[in-house]
């Protein structure tokens, strides 16, 4: 995977819309054959990324490089960059078969072959008898094909892909989403793959780009982004997460203990420094409750809420500062009743440390307080102390 | 297609709708019944007979005008629904200072007086030296129902996706194959309604005409109200008839045209 050539490197890209930056200095590589997804939601600056590659935004500032030649300027018919668009856009007064062809003809290939080859991506997507019928008289996952094979058969140098399952029922799309990725292995042809649903991202990717305010917090295959969060917004933008506050208040011997606001763990050292904030993420699969205490775990909490939610049982425990954690545990797992005081702890090697922006200004904050505290003790001892 | 329940019209509703299409289509209906009337004036019917359709065809005069009338009809028509059209195509796809000014500047054309326009075009024409002919006369009309092609083009036009324009350029389609491919056949309808707004328009226009005409290009409807003083005369009749069934035709023809883009 690392040996593979990069096909597309994006550098120091910025958008504006109306003065507001959509885009915000983003770096990217996509490299040949792989199925990258920008994942975030809405107003994140993904569909703005794509249509910068597609050719219909220009970037107000950096590079778009395409097989390592800058294409900012060319116009998206120039390009040899396809779009499955969200809503299909497929031409209404055109035939399945003419939609598909309608790039080949405009590349002007001949006769004959158009018509094998149109043929070859009807069969691929699965499409035949459709041949002659008219987009209006599909369903919207037929539609979604058509679009698809409209846009595989130029053979592009990379397939742009925007939220094409948005308008889909649920068990289609999760149907669609498995076809993708089989046409996409088979293929070989780079897909980016622009979504806001971390389900679809985490099943269909080689790699997933979370995005957020036009940056990019986080690159990494499903598993890291998963496993590793590396900010406080993939945690929980990616899976539901317990996040928990603290910091490290005693080395010793190869260990250390994190204290927060409710209780304190002792783990294994991993190089923190004393007095050092962190968040700690801990999935729901991964939490773990228990009647008595758990070695190196001080955490208490009452049981609040029990949800059966099919696979899985969701127990919510509450914290003494009032936080709410979420517990999923298999069926045959024992769960306690809404009420029990409980010892929640899990498996140190599964969790992850997040250092965060939030976190540094969350200490600016909390400095900022502190100096406000302090002025207005002083303005108050001024105006107690009796002036003469 | 949804299908909603619909009671069945009460006796009250029933007459009402009646009196209005009597409204409607009775002095229509007077036109085509006079124009088989032996007398020659139009106040009783004394026998039918066929013989005005007759004397209209050797009626020289009335031929002439009947001609001028189509030439510029077809012509202005023509003329303003391919500039309506690239007009509302431009002004959809682009962005641009002071649009909403040059917006609303086509829509005053629809709103003026018919008669201010007549009196500018004949200011404007004289103010340049150019004489009063049919080139003229078809100028105002490109004028004066261009506006009309727009707007309706253009209310199609902000309907339709704009990712398919888009799309087709992403495919590998230029601007101008991206319009003669994509974007002309998904508005053909409304390019045929504003053709039919335009072409009816022009067909009976008699302010605009009544300033712009010159002595040799008299249509139809200016050389009628002039007869208004010394009586019409019945081939007239004849002749309105036979432009009601042309009419007709025209609509029965363009809403299956219309109907059969619509549904592809």
């Amino acid at each position: 995977m690392e040996d593979k050539k990069i096909i597309v490197r994006l550098r120091g890209v910025v958008k504006r819309f109306d003065g507001d930056v959509v885009v915000n200095h983003l770096d990217l590589d996509i490299r040949e054959g792989e199925f990258l997804t920008v994942l975030g939601p809405s107003g994140c600056g993904k569909t703005t990324t794509l249509r910068m590659l597609a050719g219909f935004e220009t970037p107000d500032e950096g590079t778009v490089e395409l097989e390592g030649k800058d294409v900012v300027g060319i116009p998206p018919n120039e390009r040899d960059v396809n779009t499955v668009f969200q809503n299909y856009a497929l031409f209404p007064h055109m035939t399945i078969e003419d939609n598909i062809a309608f790039g080949l003809v405009e590349k002007k290939v001949p006769k004959k072959e158009i018509r094998e080859r149109v043929q070859e991506m009807v069969k691929l997507v699965r499409l035949e008898g459709m041949e002659k019928r008219k987009p209006s008289q599909l369903s919207g996952g037929q539609k979604q094909r058509v679009a698809i094979a409209r846009a595989l058969i130029n053979n592009p140098k990379i397939l742009l892909l925007d939220e094409p399952l948005g308008a889909l029922d649920l068990k289609l799309r999760k149907q669609m989403q498995q076809e993708l990725k089989y046409l996409q292995k088979k293929l070989g042809i780079t897909f980016l793959y622009v979504t806001h649903d971390q389900e679809e991202a985490l099943l269909m990717s080689d790699r997933i780009v979370v995005m957020h305010d036009g940056r990019v917090e986080q690159i990494g295959t499903p598993e890291e982004v998963y496993n590793h969060p590396k900010t406080k917004y993939v945690a929980e933008f990616i899976g539901a997460s317990n996040l928990l506050e603290g910091y490290v208040t005693e080395i010793e011997g190869g260990r250390m203990t994190f204290s927060f606001e409710f209780g304190k763990i002792n783990l294994k050292s991993r190089g923190f420094k004393m007095e050092e904030m962190f968040y700690l993420c801990v999935r729901p699969e991964n939490l773990r409750m228990s009647q008595c205490p758990v070695e190196h775990f001080h955490i208490r909490g009452r049981v609040t809420e029990v949800v059966f939610a099919g696979s899985v049982n969701r127990t919510f425990v509450r914290l003494v500062n009032g936080q709410v954690l979420r517990a999923e545990s298999q069926p045959d797992v024992e769960i306690y009743p809404v009420g029990t005081l409980v010892y929640v702890y899990w498996n140190p090697d599964k969790c992850s440390f997040l250092h965060t922006q939030e976190d540094q200004i969350y200490d600016v904050i909390e400095e900022e307080i502190d100096k406000t505290l302090e002025e207005e003790a002083n303005v108050s001892i001024d105006d107690v102390l009796p002036s003469e | 297609m949804k299908k909603r329940f619909r009671s069945q019209p009460g006796p009250l509703a029933v007459f009402y709708a009646i009196l209005v299409y009597i409204f409607l289509y009775l002095p229509v209906a007077v036109v085509i019944v006079f124009s088989f009337n032996t007398s020659e004036r139009n106040i009783v019917f004394q026998g039918f007979t066929l013989s005005w359709y007759k004397t209209m065809f050797s009626n020289s005069e009335l031929m002439w005008a009947f001609r001028n009338t189509l030439i510029v009809a077809a012509v202005s028509t023509a003329v303003s629904t391919v500039l309506g059209t690239l007009c509302a195509v431009g002004m959809q796809r682009f962005e641009f200072k002071l649009k909403k000014a040059f917006n609303s500047a086509l829509y005053i054309p629809i709103v003026i007086p018919e008669l201010v326009f007549g009196v500018a075009f004949l200011a404007f024409f004289s103010l340049v030296h150019v004489d009063m002919s049919m080139a003229t006369l078809i100028i105002s009309h490109v004028t004066f129902s261009m506006p009309f092609v727009e707007v309706t083009v253009r209310s199609r036009l902000s309907g339709m996706d704009p990712s398919i324009r888009e799309a087709a350029m992403d495919l590998g389609a230029g601007e101008v194959h991206t319009f003669f491919r994509v974007i002309l056949p998904t508005i053909s309808p409304a390019v045929i309604s504003g053709a039919m707004l335009a072409l009816t328009l022009s067909l009976d226009d008699v302010v605009v005409s009544y300033f712009t005409a010159g002595p040799n290009s008299e249509t139809l409807p200016l050389m009628i109200m002039g007869m208004v003083k010394k009586g019409i005369s019945p081939d007239v009749n004849a002749l309105s008839t036979l432009m009601i069934l042309g009419t007709f035709f025209i609509l029965f023809f363009s809403t299956r045209i219309q109907r059969k883009l619509e549904n592809s």
